[in-house]
């Protein structure tokens, strides 16, 4: 049997809708659904008049049906805004490249001018190349922070006075979530802020809030809305999946529970013998960041030092690992002087002593390697084109430098295993150090740093954002 | 005994890719009695219809589809284009020519 549309307008409903257990037909639906969202919007005064604003569009079912309705309500309420379409590509073939078409569609249709970044022209590495070095497990740390990054980029070069992103109801109750599992406090504090965003940096606002994902779907279904809705083809995030599903099965339950987490996190407060990592300004590349260097800054000189976990995991660790780094190039720049003498005394003993030539010989290569790392390093913005640092060195240089080197001390083919064992054993260790855990209250600067998308979803906006 | 059942299977939000990534279907389901000896009734509910899909059309990845013996949290379910909650769910006996629609949310963002 039918039911009737709850505000007796004689139709018959479509939905029930989770928030309040209404039942409505299309038409009033769509008036709830869009009436919502203008209330969220004036309510928490997100934009000014004249104000542009770029939409941080994925091609998904969000940030697709956040531009449709922010096009709307713009000319239904004269909000007098300036739309924009705001497009990251991280260079995920069979993913992004699809989805790009998508937004593309958006443009035409929404009639909103489009930007698209890619990490290849911002950082130097697609996604692609990234997993390539490092694997699938880590990636969505990578894209998450540079995304983030990304997006800051973009809404300064379009001159921009806010970001809008496409997170709904679900997204921040499954954040608010994660963040308690975690332990994250700093985040917990901030995940529930419908307009973040300090001094000096372009605020991020959410009008989606307090809409629910079920919501967005049905109103993109009946709007005919086209969106794309691949999963991205690295791993999804496991934590983020997990919490994404015990969510689910409680808004199975009872749906309200979306909206009392989200109030849960607006009204908790932190005690205050809490301390919470300082919002600064990255000293690389200036944007926010809770550390001396942002997540992005350091992830980014993993991959151009050949040291792609770095940044993965702890702070601490990171800064461990870039510490024996750097004394090690120090070491060897300081010595470089001390031990080209010293070489040059021993040149007439080498003949003799085949052992003290082996040691000496290790370490006059490893200093070579450090020394191409090292001018890289000096224009850092190589941008990861300059792939000489990454992973040793060319193979084929290394082996003239060493046959040099064997040649002028008369050494003999074995050594060159050996050497080659050592910088085995230097890259496990690397590997050995790589570690799941994410560091709970550091890095402030990376509000979603999965991927938004379901990848596990932070990943919507994550550009889904 | 029941006539055969035509109707119109749909997918889409994603859950598409778990069904060869057809959209559309057009299935004749059997007599129930015939196809589930053992059930209690004789008219084909969204229930038996779930069991029928695990059984014919889906292939693997059971558990991103369903969870029990219904469908997994997050994948919306329409009856004739409105919303299976209106509907009873699980309970709802299906007529001839509907068109059952599954519309995942988990999918992208």
């Amino acid at each position: 049997m039918p039911v009737p549309c709850r505000r007796d307008c004689g139709k018959n409903a479509v939905l029930k809708r989770p928030k309040t257990g209404d039942a409505l037909c299309k038409e009033c639906f769509f008036w709830a659904f869009e009436t919502e969202i203008h209330y969220t919007i004036t309510k928490a005064e997100l934009f000014n008049k004249g104000d542009s604003v770029a939409i941080g569009a994925s091609g998904g079912k969000d940030s697709t049906v956040l531009a449709y309705v922010l096009k709307t309500l713009n000319q239904r309420y004269n909000y007098g805004l300036n739309l924009l379409l705001l497009s990251i590509d991280e260079g995920i073939t069979g993913y992004r490249d699809d989805s790009l078409e998508t937004v593309k569609q958006n443009r035409d249709d929404y009639e909103m001018p489009l930007k698209i970044l890619s990490y290849k022209d911002l950082y130097g590495w697609t996604m692609d190349e990234i997993v390539a070095q490092i694997g699938r497990k880590n990636n969505c740390t990578f894209c998450g922070v540079f995304r983030r990054q990304a997006l800051d980029r973009g809404a300064a070069m379009l001159d921009v006075k806010c970001i809008a992103t496409g997170h709904n109801a679900d997204d921040i109750a499954e954040t608010v979530l994660m963040n308690v599992l975690r332990g994250d406090i700093a985040r917990l504090k901030r995940c529930t802020a419908i307009s973040t965003g300090s001094e000096g940096t372009i605020p991020r606002v959410k009008p989606l809030k307090y809409t629910y994902e079920k919501e967005i779907v049905m109103y993109a279904h009946y709007k005919k809305l086209v969106y794309f809705s691949t999963e991205c083809v690295f791993a999804p995030n496991a934590y983020r999946g997990h919490a994404r599903a015990l969510l689910k099965d409680m808004e199975k339950i009872r749906p309200s529970c979306i909206m009392d987490i989200i109030y849960s996190g607006e009204t908790m407060s932190v005690k205050e013998q809490v301390s919470l990592p300082t919002q600064r300004i990255c000293s690389r590349c200036k944007f926010v960041s809770s550390q001396e260097v942002c997540k992005a800054c350091v992830l980014l000189e993993g991959l151009n030092k050949g040291l792609p976990k770095l940044g993965i995991g702890k702070s601490s660790k990171a800064k461990r690992m870039l510490e024996e780094y750097n004394s090690k190039q120090t070491q060897n720049e300081s010595n470089k002087l001390e031990e080209a003498v010293k070489d040059l005394k021993d040149v007439s003993n080498v003949a003799t002593d085949k052992s003290k030539g082996l040691c000496r010989n290790k370490k006059n290569t490893n200093k070579e390697n450090d020394n191409v790392d090292n001018k890289c390093n000096k224009n850092n913005c190589c941008g990861g084109t300059c792939k000489s640092n990454a992973k040793n060195i060319d193979p084929a240089v290394s082996n003239k430098k060493l046959n040099m080197l064997l040649e002028q001390y008369g050494l003999d083919e074995q050594n060159t295993e050996d050497l080659s064992n050592t910088e085995k054993a230097n890259g496990s260790h690397i590997e050995g150090e790589n570690s799941d855990n994410e560091e709970p209250t550091v890095n402030g600067d990376d509000e979603d740093d999965t991927c938004s998308s379901s990848c596990g979803r932070l990943g919507s906006l994550q550009i889904g954002f | 005994m029941a006539e055969p059942l035509n109707l119109s299977i749909h997918f889409g939000g994603g859950a598409e890719l778990l069904f060869d990534k057809i959209k559309k279907r057009e299935v004749e389901l059997p007599a129930l009695k015939k196809y589930m000896p053992d059930c209690q009734h004789e008219k084909w509910t969204i229930r038996e219809l779930l069991q029928w899909i695990k059984d014919n059309l889906l292939k693997e990845r059971l558990e991103l589809f369903m969870q029990g013996d219904s469908v997994r949290p997050g994948i919306l379910v329409l009856i004739n284009d409105a919303d299976w909650e209106l509907y009873g769910e699980l309970d709802y006996e299906i007529q001839n020519n509907d068109t059952i629609l599954f519309i995942s949310t988990l999918h992208g963002g």
